[in-house]
């Protein structure tokens, strides 16, 4: 490998560990002495559990011990929370219920943890939890948040009344019903998000070992954010003082929002581990991912968009009903709120806003971020009510949106946001063209002919990412700042380590962040090194998500990088005995700009270890850290075209094509932002097409539980994507990187929905658009 | 408990096992191979894929005990030494990866799908036979590429031994 800069389509260098076996995730790891730990989880949705009896457990073969939540609570660990505030329009705080890692009293859906049994095996552990006693007297459950509103439902916590943790707004409510009263036209749908499991390949895992010589905690677990599972644990669930608790996220097999919370488990673990005397290992099987990882998404929305006689969009209005599930999960509050309704100005000139959200407790797994977070919501509902408009007002959709284009820079929106760059013509055109979007009625007459369904989809989607200036989500009511941090180590031989509170799981960091310091310096790739996932070896860091370790994290490298650079030219002035201001550094050496004189880095590097000959004053060593908090969110935005051919005998639907336009900033590495574009739209037409989590109405049992109900995108329901990129650079951060994680699955899902309903003529259908519902909304179009 | 007694990666391995024992929990827990992959536990995902007698089985699917007197190759024993390969180094050429989970049991089914299709491999072939396989990363689009890209360097590879072996 050699001299890799930014913009280099440079292959992984973390790729060799993966494609031999050779990589290390939490179930790969082995503790001497190490247990297994098995959850005896509730099989109800709602039950009072009147007593447990784990004398039958406690004496199977191979048990150390079985411990329930009294013992956890008589220990004072605490409750896990809600990390992001959010007030009422009343001013009343959001209803935050107890939620318990090991249920005491109550259970509040399928899947709460009740008991964890540890023993020697796993298979001991799991015999053991079935041997277990658990007394419940079954209470009525209510799944879905708009039934849970309703007057008489089951209620879940005496802390929320009705079932509701917040009744909130944004943006302003009499302009919105002015504009709508004074419209040439309305728009007016019912969109429902429905309710997703993220599903990252690697399930949940924790070990937790606690050493009692030294009083100190280690934690392997499957995070995207080991530094706040740190904090959180030790702040706020009182497991051990922070400088007792070492949290490892070794590799972690993708995460897509659902590894961002601290759950139940890592606590109990690291807890039964001090308990039991022994480490402590569990392991999800798929059925218990689906049961408790936090799900995403299941919004349902009453949206009205007012025009006027020039089709110019004067007003929206949004009323949302968010159902959280049975508690709040770490960030659970801030989804439906400022990740959602922030940008329901989307890429256009809207100058009336108001959005009502209200999130509801149901007897169902936490909902929180998954991929996108709240940013796909919205798009959803902008971008299903720009096409529909453009068919109530027969015109095209492409047009539509063009004519309400923002257009100049930066924009301030009524929903907080404002954008900073962007040119949302120039993805549209580009995306259009890649789908040959004018031939779209010839392909159409063509596909009739073979007697199929041809329909053609658009969506223009923004996104804040990069989340996010601390005192700005502070404002807003986030509990942490999202600020990044950054070492980079010279060695004294010149090779690098770079230390970062990022946390890679799928997303290729030890590359990308590789690349931008070997073309800084002018060093080969593999002479840097990325160091991440440690609590004891990177200080400090707030995860990622959001789309952030570029537009963050390696902006928080950038300015670590500049210090290093500084002090290294001043060690290089001093040996060259040259000007400091004269001195640059390229090609692997500190050169006197405009003279033949250099020195190599790693002389340089070796200097300021030697420290035989340094400035008068100067340190030795050659180690700088650095703390990166963004001024502004960052606004990828971009144009996505979906054309799909349906078979009206069957309601199945194929893509015949998928073209994305992405508007990233600056791009590090195309093959891996490629990739990651890729991935979103799969999860992204996944949603639209084939993935729903279904709880039963009445049992409130989970019914899609597993991959055999649970309707997973395969390789053969998918085609290839032609994906380009257009560029504004970003002005907020040093690199000009927007970020491109989310895009895929944010852009997508309205694409597909938008083209399927221009096939079948009809504007009423929901996700998953199943061959079923398909079928059935072309015989409902027909009979018309 | 019963013996097992099979060859695993060239080595030959035995061990007293849980009648229950599944060969994954075998190879992982018994043999410490810990790149053979649990993803789910309904014989869905394809984490799990390794060689038994050269065909590829889910190896959540088998009992240690029904993979006794068996050949066992797994994603540490496919490279050739320190040479990748040829679906292991185009997983990696066109980015076939991204967190690496499913990506053990994807590089040893794309083994097999290309063994039997030595000649007439396309797209459409490769996303249908890719159906035990799930991954959430990549959307596939690139483990089609590398799939595609491997079967047409195999076969070169079996090219260029058939012309060597007529000039010698």
């Amino acid at each position: 490998m050699g001299i890799e800069g930014i913009g280099a389509r440079v292959t992984r260098k973390e790729d060799k560990r993966f494609i031999t076996g050779a990589g290390r995730y939490v179930d790969d790891m082995v503790v001497p002495g190490m247990k297994h730990a098995v959850f005896v989880r509730s099989p109800h949705a709602h039950a009072q559990i009147q007593g447990i009896d784990v004398e039958a457990a406690r004496a199977m073969p191979g048990v150390i011990g079985v411990l329930t939540g009294r013992e956890l609570k008589a220990d004072g660990i605490g409750n896990l929370i809600c990390g992001w505030m959010i007030h009422s329009k009343d001013g009343s705080p959001m209803k935050m219920g107890a939620w318990s890692p090991l249920a005491v009293d109550r259970v509040r859906y399928v899947g709460d943890a009740v008991a964890v049994v540890v023993a020697e095996t796993k298979a001991q552990a799991r015999d053991a939890a079935e041997a277990v006693e658990v007394a419940y007297e079954e209470l009525e459950a209510v799944t879905t948040a708009e039934e849970a509103l309703k007057k008489g439902a089951p209620q879940l916590h005496p802390e929320a009344e009705g079932n509701l943790i917040f009744d909130w707004e944004i943006g302003d409510a009499k302009a919105t019903d002015a504009a709508i009263a004074n419209a040439a036209h309305v728009t007016r749908m019912r969109i429902i998000n429905n309710r997703l499991v993220p599903n990252a390949m690697e399930p949940r895992a924790a070990l937790g070992h606690y050493n009692k010589a030294e009083d100190h905690y280690t934690c392997w677990t499957t995070s995207q954010n080991p530094h706040v599972a740190r904090l959180v644990m030790s702040a706020f669930y009182n497991v051990a003082p922070e400088n007792k608790l070492r949290v490892i996220a070794p590799d972690v097999g993708g995460g897509f929002g659902s590894k961002i919370y601290i759950y139940p488990e890592e606590i109990v673990c690291l807890w039964a581990s001090r308990k039991t005397g022994v480490p402590v290992k569990w392991v999800a099987d798929r059925t218990e991912s689906f049961l408790t990882d936090a799900h995403g998404r299941d919004h349902v929305s009453m949206v009205e968009m007012a025009f006027d006689k020039d089709n110019r969009i004067t007003g929206l209005k949004v009323d949302t009903i968010a159902n959280l599930g049975a508690y709040m999960s770490l960030f659970s509050s801030s989804v439906p709120t400022y990740l959602y309704a922030t940008l329901l100005s989307g890429q256009y000139d809207i100058p009336a806003i108001h959005a009502n959200v209200r999130t509801v407790y149901t007897n169902t797994a936490p909902v929180d971020a998954y991929r996108g977070a709240g940013r796909p919501e919205a798009t959803y509902v902008l971008e299903r009510v720009m096409e529909t408009a453009a068919r109530e007002l027969g015109l095209s959709p492409a047009e539509l949106r063009r004519k309400n284009f923002i257009t100049s820079f930066p924009h301030q929106t009524p929903v907080i946001m404002n954008y900073d760059a962007g040119d949302y013509g120039a993805s549209l055109d580009a995306a259009m063209k890649a789908a040959d979007y004018a031939g779209f009625a010839d392909r159409k007459a063509e596909a009739a002919r073979r007697g199929k369904l041809r329909g053609i989809g658009m969506s223009c989607y923004i996104e804040a990412c990069g989340i996010a200036p601390s005192a700005a989500v502070g404002s807003l009511g986030a509990g942490v700042g999202l600020w990044e941090s950054a070492e980079v180590r010279v060695n004294a031989v010149g090779t690098i380590e770079v230390l970062t509170g990022s946390h890679s799981h799928g997303q290729g960091h030890e590359t990308t962040f590789a690349q931008l310091v070997s073309g800084r310096l002018g060093i080969p790739l593999d002479q840097v090194s990325i160091v991440h996932g440690d609590t004891d070896k990177v200080q400090m860091g707030m995860g990622t998500y959001g789309s952030r370790s570029g537009a963050v994290g390696m902006s928080a490298i950038v300015k670590a990088l500049d210090k290093v650079e500084a002090k290294a030219k001043k060690i290089a002035a001093h040996m060259m005995e040259a000007d400091e201001g004269d001195i640059v550094i390229e090609n692997g050496a500190c050169k006197v700009a405009g003279t033949d004189k250099s020195v190599p880095w790693f002389q340089v590097a070796l200097a300021a270890y030697t420290a035989h000959n340094l400035p008068g004053g100067m340190e030795p060593g050659l180690k700088e850290t650095a703390f990166y908090d963004p001024t502004n969110f960052t606004f990828p935005a971009g144009c996505y075209i979906c054309e799909v051919e349906i078979d009206p005998e069957t309601g199945t639907t194929e893509i015949v094509q998928f073209v994305a336009s992405d508007d990233f900033g600056k791009i590090i590495n195309p093959m891996i932002v490629e990739g990651q574009v890729h991935g979103g739209i799969a999860q992204g037409v996944g949603q639209a097409l084939l993935e729903g989590a279904h709880y039963d109405p009445d049992s409130g049992q989970l019914l899609t539980a597993s991959y055999m109900d649970y309707t997973m995108p395969r390789a053969g329901d998918l085609p290839s994507f032609q994906v380009s990129t257009t560029e504004t650079p970003c002005p907020g951060n040093p690199l000009g990187i927007k970020g491109c994680g989310e895009a895929g699955a944010i852009g997508s899902p309205p694409a597909v929905m938008n083209a399927i309903t221009d096939a079948i003529g009809t504007n009423e259908l929901t996700m998953p658009a199943t061959p079923q519902k398909v079928w059935a909304a072309i015989r409902s179009a027909t009979r018309h | 408990m019963s013996e097992v007694s099979l060859v695993v990666n060239g080595r030959r391995v035995s061990g007293v096992v849980e009648d229950r024992t599944l060969l994954v929990q075998f190879l992982r827990e018994h043999l410490g191979l810990t790149g053979t992959h649990v993803g789910c536990d309904t014989s869905q995902c394809g984490a799990c894929v390794v060689h038994v007698d050269g065909m590829a089985v889910k190896s959540c699917t088998m009992l240690a005990v029904q993979a006794s007197g068996s050949t066992v190759v797994t994603i540490e024993g496919l490279a050739d030494g320190a040479d990748l390969h040829p679906v292991q180094a185009a997983f990696r050429e066109h980015h076939g990866l991204q967190c690496g989970f499913c990506t053990p049991g994807m590089i040893m089914a794309a083994v097999d799908i290309i063994n039997r299709h030595p000649d007439d491999l396309d797209e459409a072939t490769v996303r249908t036979e890719l159906e035990g396989n799930i991954c959430r990363c990549t959307g596939y689009h690139n483990i089609v590429k590398a799939v595609l890209a491997a079967s047409k360097a195999m076969a070169q590879n079996r090219g260029n031994t058939a012309k060597a072996n007529e000039a010698a």
